[in-house]
C-alpha cells in the first residue's frame, strides 16, 4: 500500500518574512504585489488578519484599517524560491518529493516511516522540524495523495490508517476534493455539505451535474485513478570515493585508486556527455591530514588516460605519511563535451585536435598556464598592439592579417639608438646600437604610424627598413616630426630576416 | 649511358644508406615537399631530412631573424599538409604577422615562453610525442649529446620535425642536420632603390649520410631562390677529393 504525505504550510510568505525579520512577529503587516497599477495584499500575517486585513484587498483599504500596518513589497518568484528549497530539504524523509503548487509539498511515504519508528514519529518529526523552523504547518499523511491533501487541509487528525481513505473523507467539506470553486458552490447550492451527501450517487448522474474533472478528483481521492507528483531531483555533484581496506603507503597503491575512481567518474561523465576541467584528488591519512593536488583543462575532457597523466605529473608531491584510507576525487567544474567521433580520413590539420589540448594541458599542469600563446590580429595600427594574445585553441580571428607593409620578424620593446640623419624625413646614414656602428647601405621609408589617441597620448612614429653593409636588417623609427631645434629620439624596435 | 651510370650510383647509394642503418620514412616521401633547390641534392636519397633534429647556430639577434626567417620558409612547406607549429623561445620575440610573409598562418603557430633548458627540453619531447604537430622550434642555450639524443628519437619516431636554434658550440651531437644561416646583402628587383628580397649565406656544417656545403638562398615571397646554385658545393667536394 502507497502511502502519502502532504506539508501545508498555511503562512508560508508570512512566516518566511518573520523568520528573516523578528521584529516583524509583534507587529501586523502584509505582503503587497503590483496589480495592474495597484498594490494589493498578498498575504497577511496572524496580527493582520485580527485587524480584519484579507488577502487580495487594496493596500490602502487595509492602510486606513490599520495605521500602523508594515507593508512589504514581495519578489515575484519568492513562493517558488521558498518551496523548492524546502522541497529539496524534505529530500531527507523521502527519496520522492514534489511540490503541489501554490503551498504544498507532497511526499512519497511509503517504506519510509519504519526508519523514524513508525508513521507517529515521523509525521511528527516533520511537524517539530518545520515548527522549530517558524512556518506553521498542517501534515496528513493518507493512501493517495488526494486524501493527504484533503486532510491536511479540512480535517483535524493526520493519520489516515491504510485502507481507511473514505470513512476519513466522509465527513469531510467538498472542497477537500481539490475542485473548482465554480462546482464547490454549485455543490454548496444543491445542499452537499459534505462528501457522504453525494458519494453514494451513481458516478454518471455526477458526471454529468459536475463535469468529468469532478469525477477524475474523486477517483483520485479513491485510488481507482493513478495520480502522479513531479520530484524535485538534487543536482549529484560529480565526486567519488574509494575507501580502502588497510591504509595505502606506495606510489603503485595510489596510482591503482587514482586510475579506479578516473575510470568511474569518466564513465559518468561519458554517459551524462559531459568533460571535466577541473579535478581535485584527495587523499585522507589516518593521521587526519589531507592530500590534495589539482589539475584543470583547457577543453573538457572525460579521458581517464590523459586526466591519469595530467594527475602523474603531480603525483610525487602527495606524501602518503602511514597511509592513505580515503581516496576522494572531484570535478569541481564540468563543461558539456561533444562526443568523439572517429574520423575516417584523418585529417591532422585542425587545432580543435584532442591531441593537442591534452599537450596543452600537460605543459600547463608542469609549468603553469600562462606559458603559452596563440595570436590573433587586432584592429590597431601599432605594431606591438596590432596582435592578440589568446590561451583558447577554438577562438576565431575578427579581423585579417594586415600585410601590406613589411614587419619584422623579431619584435622587441623600442630601444633607443644614435643615429645621424643628414637631412629631414630621410633614413639615417648610421647608428649606434648597443655599441657597434652600423652604416645604413639600402633603405626603406618612411612608413608612418599613428598613435591611437583613444588608447594613449604620445608622438607618431616614421618607421624606415634599412639594411646595414653586412646584409643585417633592421627596423628603424623616429619618434615625431623632424625639427632642427630639438633632437629627434629614434629607436629600434626589430629584426628583420 | 651516362644517365644510366648515374643511376647505377644512386642505387648503390641507396644500397649504401640502408646498410648504414638510414631509413627513409613513408613522410620523407609523401609529407611535405620542401623545395629547397640545390641544397636537397646534398642530403641522402635527395629530400630534405623530415622528422629529424635540425639544429642551428645563432648568437645575436640579427642571426636569430635570419634564422628564423630560413626555418620559416622550411615550415611553410611542412605546414601545407596540415598540422600547427610550437614554437618554444626565451621571451616574446618572433612577430606573429610577419609569418604570413613566409606562407604561415600565424594562428597555426601556438608559442611557448620557457625560460628554463630542462623544462624547455620537457617541453620539446612532449611536443614531438603529440599527434598533429607539423613542427617544433625551439631556442636553447645549449644541446648535449644526450638531450640531443632523447629529442632525435622522439623525432624520428613520431615523425615530427624539429628545429633547435642555440648559441654556437663544437659538442658532438645526434641531430641529423646542422645549419649556419647568416645574413647578406638583399638583393633588389631591376636595380630599385630599397631593401630588396632578403639572402642569406646558408651553410650547412654537418648533415647524416650527406655532403655539407654554403649556399646563397633569397627568400621570394613564395619560396626560395637560389642565385649562385652549387658552386660552393662543388668547391667542397673538391676539397673533399684531393
Amino acid at each position: 500500500m502507497r502511502r502519502f504525505v502532504c506539508i501545508w504550510f498555511n503562512s508560508l510568505k508570512t512566516d518566511w518574512y518573520t523568520v528573516r525579520h523578528p521584529n516583524l512577529k509583534s507587529v501586523p503587516f502584509v505582503l503587497t504585489a503590483n496589480e495592474h497599477g495597484r498594490m494589493v495584499v498578498t498575504a497577511v500575517n496572524e496580527h493582520a488578519i485580527a485587524a480584519g486585513a484579507f488577502a487580495g484587498m487594496v493596500l490602502t483599504d487595509a492602510r486606513s484599517m490599520i495605521p500602523s500596518l508594515e507593508a512589504i513589497e514581495e519578489p515575484a518568484d519568492l513562493l517558488d524560491q521558498i518551496l523548492t528549497r524546502i522541497a529539496y530539504w524534505c529530500i531527507r524523509y523521502s527519496p520522492v518529493v514534489g511540490i503541489d503548487k501554490p503551498d504544498c509539498i507532497i511526499l512519497e511515504a511509503t517504506g519510509c516511516c519504519h526508519l523514524w519508528g513508525g508513521e507517529e514519529q515521523y509525521l511528527h518529526d516533520i511537524i517539530n522540524r518545520l515548527k522549530g523552523f517558524g512556518y506553521n504547518v498542517r501534515v496528513a499523511m493518507a493512501d493517495t495523495i488526494g486524501a493527504a491533501w484533503g486532510v491536511a487541509h479540512f480535517a483535524r487528525a493526520y493519520i489516515v490508517p491504510a485502507g481507511g481513505t473514505i470513512t476519513a473523507l466522509l465527513p469531510l467539506h467538498p472542497a477537500a476534493l481539490r475542485l473548482e470553486n465554480e462546482v464547490i458552490a454549485r455543490l454548496q447550492k444543491l445542499g452537499f455539505r459534505q462528501i457522504q451527501d453525494f458519494i453514494t450517487i451513481p458516478r454518471t448522474t455526477l458526471r454529468r451535474r459536475f463535469g468529468a474533472a469532478f469525477i477524475s478528483r474523486l477517483n483520485q481521492v479513491l485510488g481507482n485513478e493513478e495520480e502522479l507528483i513531479e520530484p524535485v531531483h538534487q543536482i549529484e555533484p560529480y565526486e567519488e570515493r574509494l575507501p580502502c581496506l588497510e591504509p595505502i603507503a606506495t606510489r603503485t597503491g595510489i596510482e591503482i585508486a587514482l586510475k579506479n575512481l578516473l575510470e568511474t567518474l569518466c564513465y559518468r561523465l561519458q554517459r551524462e556527455q559531459k568533460g571535466l576541467r577541473k579535478a581535485i584528488f584527495i587523499g585522507c591519512r589516518i593521521d587526519g591530514d589531507l592530500q590534495r593536488i589539482e589539475i584543470g583543462t583547457t577543453s573538457p575532457s572525460h579521458n581517464p588516460t590523459h586526466l591519469f597523466n595530467l594527475f602523474d605529473l603531480k603525483l610525487e608531491t602527495i606524501e602518503p605519511g602511514l597511509g592513505i584510507e580515503v581516496f576522494i576525487l572531484q570535478a569541481p567544474i564540468v563543461e558539456t563535451a561533444a562526443v568523439e567521433q572517429e574520423e575516417l580520413w584523418k585529417v591532422q590539420s585542425n587545432l580543435d585536435n584532442a591531441d593537442l589540448s591534452e599537450l596543452l594541458d600537460r605543459v600547463a599542469g608542469k609549468l603553469g598556464a600562462n606559458n603559452f600563446y596563440r595570436y590573433l590580429p587586432a584592429e590597431h595600427y601599432l605594431p606591438e598592439r596590432s596582435i592578440k594574445r589568446t590561451t583558447s585553441l577554438s577562438e576565431k580571428s575578427q579581423t585579417t592579417w594586415n600585410i601590406n607593409r613589411p614587419r619584422p620578424l623579431l619584435l622587441q620593446h623600442p630601444k633607443p639608438i644614435e643615429v645621424t640623419a643628414p637631412i629631414p624625413d630621410y633614413p639615417p646614414m648610421m647608428f649606434r646600437y648597443q655599441g657597434k656602428l652600423h652604416k645604413v647601405v639600402k633603405a626603406d621609408g618612411p612608413e608612418r604610424v599613428e598613435q591611437e589617441w583613444w588608447l594613449q597620448e604620445g608622438e607618431h612614429r616614421d618607421y624606415y627598413y634599412v639594411e646595414d653593409e653586412n646584409g643585417q636588417r633592421y627596423w628603424l623609427f623616429r619618434s615625431g616630426h623632424y625639427d632642427a631645434d630639438k633632437q629627434n629620439q629614434w629607436f629600434i624596435h626589430g629584426f628583420f630576416p | 649511358m651516362a644517365l644510366n651510370k648515374a643511376d647505377i650510383r644512386q642505387q648503390l647509394q641507396k644500397e649504401i644508406f640502408s646498410l648504414q642503418g638510414f631509413k627513409s620514412t613513408n613522410a620523407n616521401i609523401n609529407a611535405g615537399n620542401v623545395e629547397l633547390g640545390p641544397i636537397k641534392e646534398v642530403f641522402p636519397n635527395c629530400t630534405f631530412p623530415l622528422g629529424a633534429v635540425h639544429e642551428f647556430f645563432c648568437a645575436r639577434p640579427e642571426t636569430t631573424a635570419c634564422t628564423s626567417g630560413f626555418i620559416a620558409g622550411v615550415l611553410s612547406s611542412i605546414m601545407k599538409s596540415g598540422g600547427v607549429t610550437i614554437w618554444i623561445c626565451k621571451e616574446p620575440a618572433i612577430f606573429p604577422p610577419a609569418l604570413t610573409s613566409f606562407g604561415i598562418d600565424p594562428e597555426k603557430v601556438i608559442f611557448f615562453y620557457l625560460r628554463k633548458q630542462q623544462e624547455i627540453l620537457w617541453c620539446i619531447e612532449e611536443a614531438l610525442k603529440c599527434k598533429g604537430i607539423a613542427a617544433v622550434v625551439a631556442e636553447l642555450r645549449d644541446l648535449d649529446f644526450t638531450s640531443s639524443r632523447r629529442l632525435q628519437l622522439a623525432a624520428s619516431k613520431n615523425n615530427v620535425t624539429c628545429f633547435v636554434l642555440h648559441q654556437p658550440s663544437t659538442a658532438t651531437t645526434a641531430s641529423v642536420a646542422r645549419w649556419k644561416v647568416l645574413p647578406l646583402p638583399s638583393i633588389a628587383d631591376d636595380d630599385l632603390p630599397g631593401v630588396g628580397f632578403p639572402q642569406w649565406s646558408v651553410e650547412l656544417l654537418k648533415v647524416r649520410n650527406g655532403k655539407t656545403g654554403t649556399w646563397q638562398v633569397q627568400w621570394t615571397e613564395v619560396s626560395f631562390h637560389f642565385p649562385a646554385a652549387r658552386t660552393s658545393v662543388m668547391l667542397e667536394q673538391r676539397k673533399k677529393a684531393g
